[in-house]
């Protein structure tokens, strides 16, 4: 093995560069699907956790929300309040042990990673649609929108759009802490650069390669999301359409304040 | 004359917790009425015209539409909303679309027109407020007065049978009143049923059919608008009026 740094670097990627990679591809599996089960999971927990009790409402409606709110605030409290380490232990080992129900390794990745997501996504989209201005809602109400199609319609998109940057940041935290997972054997990216190490005795160098994929790994989603974001909020200028062709032809106008007598 | 009775309040009151905002308010409107509704801040002009389209609960009295109470409807709330359009001081319209999308939605989502059916549609509404050029343009690049006419746009594509107007031009810089108030006058021509709450003093006397003044949420005088405002009853609407237009 090659005695200076950057040798035994190079040591290590021609002759473990597959690990890494297997490592990093199982890392950014867990952490994307997790991301997106866990998005769905907090929207619908955000939903029902927004829905407007009216004093018209009917008992029955009335006990059944409160008490299907209690179990989800309930439950974000708990997997918020735990660290996930823990919980991927309980529920991987306490699941087999005492309901003998065997998930299979990568079941319990996909719900652990999943079910911590939903739990702050969660708030993150009440919030999200908490802040939306009532206005939208009256608006949406004012054109005779049911409670549903305001949300689909109206609510969600602008909400989906205000928290897409919390969603970038829970898949970079995703990405970082799918090593947790490494304590009931999936082997992620962290595991992988475990062996790597121990098997060279390499630890400084087999980390220095783990820390640059990690990073890259991170800056390329933020980057990715960052992108998105851009895209979802569409160009800030608008083609005047005009109706007469003949006047002036369709030209790229772009906002500079007030600007209302200019069709005239 | 012809003319139907479109909606008819008797006795309603709204209460906020101990605050009494509206107290025992009668009157009604028939088809093609422009009835402006006057009075000083806090006097429930607001509170009316919201119990009116349901986004407030009345607290007791019934609101007559069509002969038909609906003041504690739950259901088809959404289905009497879409009768009754309203066009709010805040123009609300919706920030995730165009200026074409706010005026198609309610269309196609409430109304399940088809899409071209409810664009060529949006397009007749957008060119009579005049802001058909802007059709790709999102709210938060268009001025107050054009939002608000937009806003106007949106409500008419639901081809409501009332609309009510909130202090629409509150909001607005002077120099934007004239634009909003000019597309109103034009409706009110047209013959719109229309419930306008407003502190364009002018406009009420120019418009209305009838004019409505309030105090403490109570409706002190109603009457044709020369009455109201060349010889008022009432010492409170004296009081208001003298007030307005020393300015
Ligand atoms: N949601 C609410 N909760 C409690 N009080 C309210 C609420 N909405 C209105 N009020 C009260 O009701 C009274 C009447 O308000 P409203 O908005 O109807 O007046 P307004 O005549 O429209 O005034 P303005 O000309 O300023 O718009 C006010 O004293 C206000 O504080
Ligand atoms: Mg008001």
């Amino acid at each position: 093995m090659p005695q200076d740094f950057f040798g035994r670097i190079v040591y290590i990627l021609n002759r473990n560069g597959m690990s890494y990679i297997n490592g990093a591809i199982n890392t950014m599996i867990i952490a994307v699907v997790g991301t997106f089960i866990g998005c769905l999971i907090g929207f619908a927990v955000g939903i029902v956790q927004t829905i407007p009790l009216e004093k018209k409402d009917k008992l029955f409606k009335k006990i059944i929300l409160r008490i299907v709110w209690f179990v989800l605030g309930a439950y974000v409290e708990v997997f918020r309040g735990t660290p996930m380490m823990a919980q991927a232990m309980f529920i991987y080992f306490g699941s087999s042990v005492v309901f003998h129900i065997n998930m299979s390794m990568w079941f319990a990745a996909f719900f652990i990673v999943s079910i911590n997501t939903g739990a702050y996504m969660a708030e993150t989209v009440r919030g999200g649609i908490l802040s939306i201005d009532p206005g939208q809602t009256e608006g949406a109400k004012a054109i005779g929108m049911t409670h549903v199609q305001t949300m689909l319609y109206v609510i969600l998109p602008q909400a989906l759009r205000n928290i897409m940057p919390q969603i970038g940041n829970n898949l970079i935290i995703n990405i970082k802490d799918t090593c947790v997972l490494s304590t009931i054997g999936i082997v992620e990216l962290f595991y992988a650069t475990n062996g790597v190490a121990g098997a060279l005795y390499t630890y400084f160098e087999a980390f220095t390669v783990a820390m640059v994929v990690y990073f890259a790994l991170t800056f390329a989603c933020s980057r990715l999301l960052r992108f998105w974001e851009k895209k979802m909020d569409g160009s800030d200028n608008y083609d005047l359409a005009t109706t007469d062709t003949l006047a002036h032809t369709s030209g790229l106008y772009s906002y500079t304040g007030n600007r209302d007598k200019e069709e005239a | 004359m012809n003319q139907e009775q479109v909606i008819k309040i008797s006795h309603l009151s709204k209460t906020f917790g101990k605050n009494v905002v509206l107290k025992d308010i009668d009157f009604s409107v028939s088809t093609g009425d422009v009835t402006c509704i006057i009075g000083a801040s806090g006097s429930g002009k607001s509170t009316l015209l919201r119990c009116l389209n349901l986004l407030e609960t009345p607290t007791t009295g019934e609101i007559l539409y069509h002969d038909r109470d609906i003041a504690n409807l739950h259901k088809e709330a959404a289905a009497y909303r879409a009768k009754v359009g309203m066009v709010f001081q805040s123009f609300n319209l919706f920030n995730n679309m165009t200026v074409l999308g706010n005026c198609m939605v309610g269309q196609i989502k409430v109304l399940k027109k088809k899409k071209e059916e409810a664009r060529a549609s949006a397009l007749a509404f957008l060119e009579k407020v005049g802001m058909a050029p802007y059709i790709n343009a999102k709210p938060r690049q268009l001025s107050g007065g054009q939002k608000q006419r937009v806003a106007i746009a949106r409500a008419l594509a639901m081809e409501p049978e009332l609309l009510l107007f909130d202090e629409p031009t509150s909001a607005l810089d002077p120099q934007m009143v004239g634009e909003v108030l000019d597309v109103m006058k034009q409706l009110a021509k047209e013959g719109l049923t229309m419930i306008i709450v407003t502190h364009e003093m002018a406009f009420a006397r120019d418009v209305a059919s009838h004019v409505v003044f309030m105090a403490d949420g109570i409706i002190e005088e109603e009457g044709d608008p020369a009455q109201i405002f060349s010889n008022p009853q009432n010492y409170k609407t004296k009081e208001f009026l003298s007030r307005f237009m020393r300015g």
